[in-house]
């Protein structure tokens, strides 16, 4: 029992200061934002902060224990685990309780359960484990479709219980895969596919067009005459879509007097494909073919989205994928969550309303004030100062399980760690961007914030875990 | 493991850049716009505006005229709102299929739009249809009963007079920002002269309210609401009771009355005919389109806006005029034989020949007038015609013709006044002369005048040469500063010249019959009236009739002026409908004698409206 005369000094004191941190912070909210005069008392579980008060304490139970217990036993029971939560996951499926048109949650007596929460603590494990295994390897059919299955199996299950956003969390692994050797033009790619897609439905056809052609000529003038320094290459490029304009307009030439900027700028570019196509054929440089391929097939897809979403997708349909990409400007309709959350946000100012004064939250003008739009609270009482001192906070503990996961000896370990940093980097990013309006309405809380027991528990569960295999990485 | 592996730098480098996204935004937000915390405000503070209670309106002698009273509005909660029995609603209200299916279009119409506030559905419900509706009010889920203040009237008086209420439109609101849609102002009448006064300060209580618009507190404690002002009383000279006989004796008739008190230009009564009904007035709105097709135009004030010929009692005018000129003597005698016979003529009635200055007054005589306008105009003293007939209008435009008064109350308009410039126009430069305009000598022609001038008149006379300027408002309650515009204006005039043409005003009224006098008929024994008869020529149809008087002779304490339109001659109605007035002022009743009843009956009973219809 060498290492646990080690353990207090071993155990990351930095993480867990800023999970209780965390963790107060939210429970101050959620009093805040639910409360009501006529309940005066702290502890009244009538009150949602009564409550969790109750989930913050069996969450710390839960955290002792998970310290407790000797870190090899993680490992072992990690394939035995994600078993018994694939078979947790189906049963909701079969016993579980319709809340608000998903059927995710298990009653058991006076507790309402998401396992759809707890998975990723299971299919983080799992994960670990199959990556650490010594044969295993990311790039071959046999890894790639192993991973693949583990993590899409789970993720297909819980969007069957109809828990989209919490799906959607599932894509965060893309981080932990490209950590370990995932190429990164695989990422790239997928990024490039989801943003010409959003960016097709968001802004007109000719706009993305144009961006994409400019991104192409970019890269095309990157990767060409590479003899030359980067800096000459980009200013060709900068003086040929915005140089040449000005120049012929000082010698009284007019161009935006017969053409469209993005019209000038497209046809710039297509020259510039052409041009850097054939040279690529001549000089016998792959990368620019690639370059232009991939500017034909952006292209390509471009319009074909924009046709499929206009003429194929049901009207229906498309109103749902608009208000998720938050077009939809009606703010007495569906965009009436984000509209109130940013009034609620912006009405803060630089120091905020203080604590309990916030008029937003507090009347029920944001809904879900204390689960998905805690924020909200943050942001309106402690106003720009108080919310960018919570975004910090979770920067440094992202920052933090990086450090732990880097210095892992097992392979597990590290995986397992930047699973945790990506579970809470999505929730965070996503739910804060879209209080804030920048991201699309998800339905994921605020780990260590949000009001909810599955949540608190399943991002303690997840961290904790961490900090047992860091104190024994010796 | 290689710590500084590139894909935890790059991964690094993510984590760090979003976090910056998030607090750029967040500044962008919170720090640089400021929309958002004006939004909050408007979100979260519910302004319940406190109404003042208007101002009231008294009589002279202290009775109230306007006040108000409580008025139900149906409103709704179209959030609140369930299924109900539209039928049962639809018989509370009194309403068709058709009226019902138009205010649930309505209701649906602003449901998304006002959330959990509510609608003002149906204004101004009758106390049948609100008991009815009390009693099962809770069939209908969301809909309530709320009460406004509207005007009431003690007396029912003329609406031209009193002015009405009604809810500001969005061409009001823009030029008078100080007013909010909803509120009430005051048109025409008193109501808008006097509405600075008689509107009262709104006042607000601050709530905070939550998103289903429920008050959850008061706004600091209510440290910025506002207690509503009432508006301030006004006291008008007005007298009640004269007002509302004389719209008695004016219905089914068209025409003005205006009463004035010589001594101060306190205006006693009035009345335009036909004019807004009472009962309009308090709830307008509702029969606004009824009153814009009448084609008796019950909005056009006669009183003080018809420019109508003055006709015979414009005589006392040119005497008075002839008489400061020097080109008459009260001795100065002329002959008529049934008129003036040169050039295109003035015919003249019956009466004895030749009469003096007095005797023409009394018996109305067309022909001496024609001398002595002729006299005026040609008159060797001036260079020109054009010279003197600018002299007879500056005289004339001090006796209150041409211009406006400044009666306070909107829409006085100026009547007309001929001046050398206008025939010019009319007929050339130097190609008229006294005989083309002899007409003025009758007061016919070019020259109109408000029933209010030709009652300012009669008070000139009774004042033997000044008026005060008319005016509606003594007294502003608790305003000390309000003083009535009762300016003194003289006329050009000399005051020696007029009691030989008053007392021809007497003899018109109080002679023996068969001296040829024109208005025995208003007669009433013991006040002295004086009083001219004018039978002004009509184009449109019968001759309009013309009085004006005042009582008594000494110390007169009333100066009426009546015209009925297609009345026939001066003493047919309009004389008769002036001495009841001067009756009912002086005596408070009209005397029990069968002469003065019957001439009262008479009065009551005529309906000319079809001669004016036709």
């Amino acid at each position: 029992m060498r290492r646990e005369t080690n353990f207090f000094k071993q155990l990351d004191w930095w993480s867990v200061v800023l999970y209780l941190a965390l963790v107060v912070i939210g429970w101050i909210s959620i009093f805040s934002a639910v409360y009501d005069p006529e309940h005066g008392r702290i502890i009244d579980t009538t009150q949602r902060y009564g409550m969790q008060l109750i989930w913050m304490v069996s969450a710390w139970a839960l955290a002792i224990i998970v310290l407790t217990i000797p870190a090899r036993i993680y490992p072992m029971f990690s394939g035995i685990v994600y078993v018994l939560g694939i078979i947790l996951l189906m049963s909701v499926l079969v016993l579980g309780a319709e809340r608000n048109g998903s059927k995710s949650w298990l009653v058991l007596g006076p507790v309402n359960f998401q396992p759809a929460e707890l998975s990723k603590v299971f299919v983080a494990m799992a994960l670990a484990l199959l990556m650490s295994q010594p044969h295993f390897k990311l790039k071959s059919w046999r890894g790639s479709l192993q991973t693949a299955a583990l993590i899409l199996f789970p993720a297909l299950l819980i969007l069957m219980e109809k828990e989209t956003g919490l799906a959607l969390v599932y894509a965060s692994f893309l981080l932990v895969l490209y950590r370990e050797g995932l190429p990164s033009w695989i990422l790239v790619f997928g990024l490039a596919i989801v943003g010409i897609f959003l960016l097709t439905i968001v802004l007109p056809l000719l706009t993305v067009l144009w961006v994409i052609l400019i991104g192409c000529s970019l890269v095309t003038i990157l990767l060409s005459v590479k003899k030359w320094p980067i800096f000459l290459r980009l200013g060709i490029f900068t003086l040929l879509f915005f140089g040449v304009p000005r120049l012929l307009s000082l010698v009284g030439i007019d161009v935006y007097a017969y053409v469209e900027p993005a019209q000038l700028f497209i046809g710039l570019s297509i020259l510039l494909l052409l041009f850097s196509l054939i040279y690529a054929f001549v000089k016998r440089i792959s990368h620019l073919k690639v370059v232009a391929l991939c500017a034909v097939c952006a292209m390509g897809f471009t319009f074909s989205v924009d046709f499929i979403f206009n003429n194929i997708v049901q009207p229906h349909q498309r109103a749902r994928i608009e208000n998720l990409l938050g077009i939809d400007k009606d703010i007495y309709g569906t965009g009436y969550n984000v509209h109130q959350s940013k009034i609620a946000i912006g009405s803060g100012g630089l120091l905020g309303k203080g604590f309990l004064k916030g008029t937003q939250t507090k009347f029920n003008f944001v809904p879900e004030q204390s689960t998905d739009f805690i924020f909200c609270t943050i942001g309106e009482e402690w106003g720009f100062v108080g919310a960018s001192v919570v975004v910090v906070l979770y920067l440094l503990l992202l920052l933090r399980i990086i450090a732990i996961a880097e210095r892992q000896k097992s392979a597990y370990g590290r995986i397992y760690g930047y699973c945790v940093a990506s579970f809470i980097f999505f929730h965070v990013f996503i739910n804060i961007g879209m209080t804030l309006g920048i991201m699309p309405v998800i339905g994921i809380p605020l780990p260590f914030i949000s009001y909810g027991g599955s949540s608190l528990w399943t991002f303690t569960l997840l961290l904790f875990i961490l900090l047992r295999l860091d104190t024994s990485r010796q | 493991m290689d710590a500084r592996s590139p894909q935890k730098q790059i991964i690094t480098v993510v984590f760090v850049l979003c976090a910056l996204i998030l607090i750029v935004r967040l500044f962008v937000l919170q720090v640089v716009n400021k929309e958002y915390k004006v939004t909050a405000f408007n979100n979260v503070l519910k302004y319940e505006v406190i109404y003042p209670a208007r101002g009231l309106i008294y009589d002279r002698n202290g009775a109230i005229i306007v006040d108000n009273q409580t008025a139900y509005d149906i409103t709704v909660t179209p959030r609140e709102m369930k299924d109900f029995d539209t039928l049962a609603f639809q018989e509370v209200f009194s309403l068709t299929r058709e009226g019902m299916m138009q205010l649930m279009d309505n209701i649906n119409s602003q449901r998304r739009k006002i959330g959990y506030q509510s609608m003002v559905l149906l204004k101004q419900i009758t106390p049948e249809e609100y008991a009815r509706f009390l009693e099962i009010a809770y069939k209908f889920p969301g809909f309530a009963v709320q009460s406004r203040s509207i005007r009431g009237y003690e007396t029912p008086l003329c609406g031209n007079l009193l002015g009405y209420i009604i809810e500001t439109d969005p061409k009001f609101l823009e030029k008078n920002p100080e007013y909010k849609a909803g509120d009430y102002i005051g048109k025409t009448g008193l109501e808008e002269t006097y509405e600075p006064y008689l509107k009262g300060e709104k006042g607000n209580t601050i709530y905070l309210r939550d998103v289903h618009n429920r008050i959850k507190a008061s706004y600091e404690n209510g440290a910025h609401d506002k207690a509503a002002v009432p508006g301030k009383d006004v006291v008008s000279t007005i007298d009640a009771p004269l007002q509302a006989f004389g719209e008695q004796l004016m219905k089914n008739k068209v025409g003005a009355i205006v009463a004035l008190d010589p001594s101060n230009g306190e205006v006693l009564t009035l009345i335009t005919s036909t004019g807004l009904p009472a009962e309009y007035l308090s709830n307008f709105s509702k029969h606004y389109s009824d009153v814009i097709v009448d084609p008796l135009k019950p909005m056009f004030n006669r009183a003080i806006m018809s420019a109508y010929p003055p006709g015979s009692v414009f005589k006392l005018i040119n005497g008075l005029i002839g008489l400061q000129e020097g080109v008459l003597t009260p001795e100065t005698k002329y002959g008529c034989s049934k008129g003036y016979h040169v050039g295109r003529g003035v015919a003249c009635h019956a009466h004895p020949s030749p009469v003096n200055l007095q005797q023409s007054v009394m018996m109305s005589c067309n022909a001496y007038y024609c001398y002595v306008l002729r006299n005026i105009l040609d008159n060797p003293a001036y260079d020109n015609i054009s010279a003197s007939l600018t002299k007879w209008r500056s005289y004339v435009e001090s006796f209150g013709f041409g211009h406006k008064l400044g009666i306070d109350i909107p829409g006085e308009l100026s009547g007309t006044l001929p001046s050398a410039a206008l025939y010019d126009r009319y007929h050339g430069k130097n190609r008229w002369k006294s005989l083309t305009i002899i007409s003025l000598a009758i007061g016919q022609g070019e020259i109109g005048a408000t029933p209010l001038q030709l009652a300012n008149m009669a008070a000139i006379m009774a004042n033997r040469g000044h008026y005060f300027t008319p005016h509606i408002i003594r007294e502003v309650v608790g305003d000390t500063l309000f003083r009535p515009s009762m300016e003194r204006h003289d006329v050009l005039v000399d005051r020696s010249h007029f009691p030989v043409i008053v007392e021809g005003m007497y003899q018109a009224v109080n002679s023996a019959p068969g001296s040829g006098a024109t208005a025995r008929i208003a007669c009433v024994p013991g006040l002295d009236i004086c009083g001219k008869t004018g039978t002004a020529q009509n184009p449109h149809g019968e001759d309009n009739s013309v009085f004006i008087c005042f009582a008594p002779r000494e110390n007169p304490k009333i100066a009426v002026a009546v015209y009925v339109e297609q009345g026939g001659f001066g003493a047919t109605w309009a004389a008769p409908i002036a001495s009841l007035m001067v009756e009912k002022y002086l005596n408070d009743s009209i005397s029990d004698t069968p002469a003065r009843q019957d001439i009262l009956n008479r009065v009551l009973q005529g309906d000319l409206l079809y001669r004016v219809l036709k």
